[in-house]
């Protein structure tokens, strides 16, 4: 197990966020986090990533407690691409990227031509070759995404985090976005609001009040009784001619 | 790939020559502020005072000559060099951390607090027998740096236009109360010669720097750079945010409690020396990023030279602005940095 929670939770000021979250995610696994506003995913991202500490439970991350590991050492095998990350410096696509090379580097280990391999392949992967002297505030939402991806993968991680990479992109970002994530190969979990989007992943961990409360195969999961009762839809299922996978509708409760 | 391969030769070709327009600045910058003043000095005079000095050379100088430059001017360049380099430095660090564009050193109450403490240590009496000013001056920094980040939080502060604002608005909150706190305690404390004397010295003021002086600053001001250049790296993962240092394997609070202890450290020793001058830790970050960009690793050292360069000219245009009189130096960079602080504010407006 590359990522394993045991009964884990976090509360501020006297409320719980996350309470008793227990699941393992294998090596090369995509695993979709889905529930509605405010149901504890984002929270439990960080706990997973170790930038919150855990209130109650543990983390290990390759075997190895969370607690125990350096942040260093965790940013060696875990890569987090938060929802939110811009800034106001005037920085280039490529020191965005390079940013990602930090926890391999220290004075005794300097910038050496490895990074820059390294720096090049994930601006590649991403498809954001070209783009390395551009100014961060020149980019589009879709191609800041992909460089916040392109920074994470200059990690060289096992274990990828992201929360809700596709959100305020269009349509076509948000397919590019997906792709990419399947393609890696890594272990991932990421947060997803579109849950037609969330059947691609592997399997589906769903969250409500802080609780994680079903997981499991997306054919499994995402069941009208289930959408009914987490995220207050009617939801009917159809059929794309084009390739025979599911497809949801969703439709007001009256 | 074509950028990888032409960039790494470049950047070595490169490195002597920068090394070199280092050690240029570094010479040229205090030897200026000894040359230029209301008696001019030739800089043969100046190497032969400074070649008496340091290898007993024994070449015939006016010991009038030795005397303003060894124990006046020469003092006074270093101070003021060291001052420049390591508000710069505290600048740098505070803008970074804060991921503020407006956070400087004077801007943020910091420099008020230390003359707090300072005065609180030379004017009230408290403890100066164990306590040197500049211990006071640091307790100072770190109070009102805990005081307005604290009010900055509470009143929604954080990264972005708005909490720009905030930690601005909070800042002048913390120097008001901190040099009501200075007024009170010379108001009660200090006779009339003790308070014009203090009251001159809070405007920034490099008179009366002697030997002593510079064992002090220039010490702080190398182990300020020499901990930003330390911390180049943790510096530029601060670019996206706190959380975002974090993940990158940043310990975020180890390196946050150095880093504001070390700019905590300078500008207390700096206000301890000097007073409080403004602006220098605001003007010479910005100037650095227009001329060497964003990384820490070249901006670090910019504006440290830059720093250097502009407080030393300020000490300069101090000197030889009015004929026979000298004005506080926190006037001459006030001028220059309340320009270039509205100037800031105006494009931050235009950014996107």
């Amino acid at each position: 197990m590359m990522l394993r929670a045991t009964d884990l939770g976090w509360h501020t000021r006297g409320r719980a966020i996350v309470k008793g979250v227990t699941l393992q995610v294998a090596r090369g696994e995509v695993l979709g986090l889905i529930g509605p506003n405010g149901s504890g995913k984002s929270t439990l991202l960080r706990l997973l990533s170790g930038l919150l500490k855990p209130s109650s439970g543990r983390v290990e991350l390759a075997g190895h407690p969370l607690s125990r590991l350096s942040r260093r050492d965790i940013a060696r095998i875990l890569a987090f691409v938060a929802q939110q990350a811009d800034t106001s410096d005037r920085i280039t696509v490529r020191d965005a990227v390079e940013l990602g090379r930090t926890p391999w580097l220290d004075a005794l280990r300097p910038w050496s031509a490895e990074d820059d391999h390294h720096v090049a392949t994930a601006l590649a992967t991403v498809e954001m070759q070209g783009f390395e002297t551009r100014d961060w505030i020149t980019l589009s939402g879709g191609e800041r995404q992909r460089v916040h991806i392109a920074r994470a993968l200059a990690q060289c991680p096992q274990v990828l985090l992201l929360d809700e990479p596709t959100n305020h992109l269009d349509i076509h970002h948000q397919l590019a976005i997906l792709r990419l994530i399947a393609r890696l190969g890594l272990t991932t979990v990421v947060a997803l609001h579109d849950l037609n989007q969330a059947m691609g992943c592997d399997r589906l961990a769903v969250m409500q009040g802080g609780r994680l409360i079903a997981l499991g195969t997306p054919a499994a999961i995402l069941t009208p009784d289930l959408l009914h009762r987490v995220f207050a839809v009617r939801a009917t299922e159809l059929t794309d001619p084009e390739d025979g996978s599911r497809v949801l509708r969703f439709h007001h409760v009256t | 790939m074509s950028l990888t391969l032409t960039g790494i030769p470049a950047r070595r070709g490169g490195l002597a020559l920068r090394a070199a327009g280092i050690v240029l600045i570094l010479v040229a910058a205090p030897l200026a502020g000894i040359c230029i003043g209301e008696t001019r000095i030739p800089v043969g005079t100046v190497a032969q005072v400074l070649a008496n000095r340091l290898w007993d050379a024994g070449y015939p100088v006016d010991p009038i000559d030795e005397g303003i430059i060894w124990a006046y001017r020469l003092t006074r360049a270093l101070v003021a060099g060291a001052c420049g380099a390591g508000l710069a430095i505290c600048g740098v660090i505070l803008q970074s951390l804060l991921r503020n564009a407006l956070a400087d050193p004077y801007l943020l109450g910091i420099s008020a607090g230390a003359s707090t403490g300072a005065v609180l240590v030379a004017v009230a009496g408290l403890g100066a027998a164990f306590l040197p000013m500049s211990a006071g001056a640091l307790i100072g920094a770190l109070l009102a740096f805990a005081l307005v980040t604290m009010l900055a939080r509470l009143a929604g502060g954080g990264a972005g236009a708005r909490g720009a604002g905030q930690i601005v608005l909070a800042g002048i909150a913390g120097s008001q109360l901190f040099n009501a706190l200075t007024s009170f305690i010379i108001a009660r404390s200090a006779n009339a010669e003790q308070a014009r004397g203090i009251m001159f010295w809070l405007l920034g003021n490099l008179s009366g720097v002697r030997w002593d002086d510079v064992r002090l600053a220039l010490p702080a001001a190398l182990l300020a750079v020499a901990v930003g250049l330390w911390h180049v790296r943790a510096l530029d993962a601060f670019t996206f945010g706190a959380e975002s240092a974090a993940s990158l394997g940043v310990p975020v609070r180890r390196v946050q409690a150095v880093l504001i202890l070390a700019a905590a450290m300078a500008t207390a020793v700096m206000v301890s020396i000097v007073g409080s001058i403004g602006f220098v830790g605001l003007v010479v970050p910005h100037a650095a990023r227009f001329l060497v960009g964003v990384r820490h690793a070249r901006l670090v050292p910019a504006a440290a030279l830059i720093g250097m360069v502009f407080l030393i000219a300020a000490d300069i245009l101090s000197r030889v602005m009015v004929p026979g009189q000298v004005l506080p130096i926190g006037v001459v960079t006030a001028l220059v940095g309340a320009p270039v602080f509205a100037l800031i504010l105006i494009r931050r407006r235009s950014a996107p």
